[in-house]
Formats: C-alpha cells, structure tokens, sequence
C-alpha cells in the first residue's frame, strides 16, 4: 500500500548523514590529515551506495504502487487514506514490510562494506591498489 | 515476475558494469537501483507468500501477465531515469562538447 515510504524516510536520513560524513572528510583532508586512499574506502562513499539503493528501489517500488492505483497525484496522495480501516492497514504494512525492507537493504549494504573493505586490503597486501 | 524480471536486469547491469574498465557511464547507480528494487520485491514476494502459501507459485494468467508488462515498464523507466542523469552528469563531457559545437557554428 505505501511500504516504500519507510525506505524513503531512511534514504532521506543517510542522505543527510553521507553529506555531513563528506564535509567532515573533505575538512579533514584539507586539515592534513594522513591519506588513506589505498586501503581504505571513505565512509561517505559507503553511505553513497546505500542512498543510490534506497532512493532507486524507493522509486521503482513507488512506481509500482502508481500502477496498482495506490498512489495518485492528487491530495492525500495515498487511496489508503481516504478511509480509517485501509489507512490502519497501510500504517500496519509500513510498520512491518516497509521496516523489514529498509532492514534487508541495510544489512545487505553492511555485508557489501565489509566485502569491498575486505577486498581494498588484500589489494593493498599484495601492491595491487594504485596510491 | 516483476521481481524476476528485475533480478535479471539487476544482473545485467551488474555484469555489464564489471566488464567495463570504467565506469563512465554511471552504470554502478543502475545496478544499485535495481538491486534495491529487488531486495525490496523480496521482502514483498517473502510476505505474500507468507499469506498465500503454495498458491503464491501458481498465479492466475491475467496476474502474470500484468506482473510481466509491470517488470519491463519498471526496467524501462530505470533506463530512462539512468539515461537522464547520463546526460545531466554528462562523465565523458560529449553533450558539453556538442552544445559547444553547436554555438560556434
């Protein structure tokens, strides 16, 4: 019904943090502090992939719902909410597969971090990684 | 089968992307678009089939049908969502080169 808003609203917060994260990187960097291009993958970078995940899957998967006639583009938006029981329906599928959604993406995005980190310092280890 | 049909772009794009030694065509936000997508079908197909049970598998002619043409109008519009920010972003600087070509002439 409107599953997808949970993974918009948390692809709006990473947004806001992956851009706080680039600031702190790019003051850091400007401050002088050591460079870690080659073994090391900037955090804001990680939070980049988890964004292009979350608002890509968030509007094809909100596209799908335009299809089904459960999003217009006319006040509320939502058809749920024209009535009490599909909107505590609505509210209910939120609370549980747009939740269980946003959580797979993220644990999927934190197993991607850990192989890319991974395979940066094996790289490294073995000279293959340009400074 | 919208999330079939997904999955398989998802894998597409990824290969393509791991076949090209750069990536100046964007096609990492391609794959990451589609692999949200997927991720998140899954859930959905995972709840409805939590639902449905065996009658999951075996879906009326007509759903499949909408479900199919649903898939590819999804990749379409991926596709066309990708090509509008190639051309935003514009990596190897040809609509840059082009419009600039186009002025002096």
């Amino acid at each position: 019904m409107a599953c997808f808003t949970a993974t918009v609203a948390e692809a709006v917060v990473v947004k806001v943090i992956e851009k706080v994260e680039e600031k702190k990187e790019i003051k850091a960097a400007e401050g002088g502090a050591k460079a870690e291009v080659s073994t090391h993958i900037p955090f804001s970078r990680k939070l980049k992939w988890l964004t292009s995940m979350l608002i890509g899957g968030s509007f094809l998967l909100a596209f799908e719902h335009v299809w089904h006639g459960e999003v217009v583009p006319w006040f509320p938006f939502l058809t749920a909410m024209n009535n009490p029981e599909d909107a505590a329906e609505m509210f209910s599928e939120i609370a549980t597969v747009g939740v269980c959604m946003a959580a797979l993406v993220t644990l999927v995005w934190v197993g991607m971090c850990i192989a890319a980190d991974a395979i940066v310092k094996r790289a490294a280890g073995s000279g293959e990684v340009e400074a | 089968m919208t999330l079939l049909i997904t999955v398989f772009a998802a894998v597409i794009a990824t290969v393509l992307w791991y076949t090209r030694k750069n990536d100046n065509l964007g096609l990492g936000f391609l794959c990451f678009m589609f692999w949200g997508a997927s991720i998140m079908w899954l859930v959905d197909a995972v709840f409805e089939y939590v639902e449905l049970k065996e009658a999951y598998f075996t879906p009326a002619l007509e759903d499949m049908i909408n479900d199919t043409f649903l898939g590819l109008s999804v990749v379409a519009l991926a596709l066309v969502v990708w090509v509008v920010r190639l051309l935003i972003t514009d990596p190897r600087g040809v609509v840059r080169r082009s419009l600039k070509n186009s002025a002096a002439r």
